[in-house]
């Protein structure tokens, strides 16, 4: 691999790095997002359930 | 979910027509940096810009839905400039055998640019959520756009010979062979998809989250 090769190659895998760190950053965020939606579900079950009491 | 698959698509192609197919540029063999670097630059021109354009509609209609679309756009942004800056000082590193020149007009100009939209995030999260922080980032978004023709002219008005000159939007046209044009427009339009679907991406996981909270409070 030439000196050039080596640098393109580099500006390359930067774009790739940035890319992939989005989708784990955005991975996180979904599965948050997931949980929030489940605790959401149960206190809308609690509140219906006491609403039936 | 498409226009991803597009963009990663035309990448990719941008890539392989860079490297196989388009003859080498004499006396720069780092040129297919460029197929990254520019179309890059001009996707973070393009994010501000859209950034600009939402806030003022939200100044103009007061429509809640605009800020969170003008942030998200930043967002990209700010992201797209960090790429920016850092491709272009790998291929400076190469060219130049510096990663950073001081003394270029166009460099500064952008890393200025760049500062004032990552400080915008600062003014938003110093203060509280509601109507006047809209109107608040709405206004500093603008005050930015009168950056990005500053930023991009910058390369023509620069009397520094460091960077160099306009090779795709002159007067004269693109100052570039056909086949390169042609890569480059490929490459543009992939990184242009990729901008377009991380913001898609990003703006349905805050409203998403706005919705949350909202359903939170009501529920608590």
């Amino acid at each position: 691999m030439t000196r050039a090769e080596t640098f393109v190659a580099a500006a390359y895998l930067v774009l790739l790095a940035v890319v992939l760190l989005y989708v784990v950053v955005y991975a996180f965020k979904l599965s948050r997002l997931e949980r929030e939606v489940r605790e959401l579900a149960e206190l809308a079950r609690e509140r219906n359930e006491r609403k039936a009491a | 979910m498409v226009l991803a698959f597009a963009a990663g698509s035309l990448l990719l192609a941008g890539l392989g027509l860079a490297l196989l197919w388009v003859p080498e540029v004499e006396g720069d063999p780092a040129f297919p940096i460029f197929y990254l670097h520019v179309p890059v630059a001009l996707t973070a021109y393009a994010c501000f810009g859209w950034g600009a354009w939402k806030a003022l509609r939200l100044l103009w209609l007061d429509e809640h839905r605009y800020d969170l679309e003008s942030y998200t756009a930043i967002h990209m942004g700010v992201i797209f400039g960090v790429l920016t800056l850092v491709t272009g000082s790998i291929w400076a590193k190469f060219t130049w055998g510096q990663w950073w020149v001081w003394s270029s007009r166009q460099l500064v100009l952008f890393l200025v640019l760049f500062l004032f939209y990552s400080a915008y995030f600062m003014l938003r999260y110093s203060t509280d959520p509601g109507p006047r922080r809209a109107r608040m980032s709405a206004v500093y978004a603008l005050f930015g756009a009168v950056l990005v023709p500053v930023s991009f002219l910058a390369i023509r008005l620069a009397e520094d010979v460091i960077h160099p000159g306009p090779v795709v939007v002159s007067r004269e046209g693109p100052q570039m062979t056909g086949d390169l044009f042609f890569v480059f427009c490929v490459s543009f339009a992939g990184m242009l998809g990729l901008a377009g679907a991380l913001y898609t991406n990003e703006l349905t996981g805050k409203r998403l989250d706005s919705t949350l909270r909202e359903l939170r409070e009501s529920l608590e």
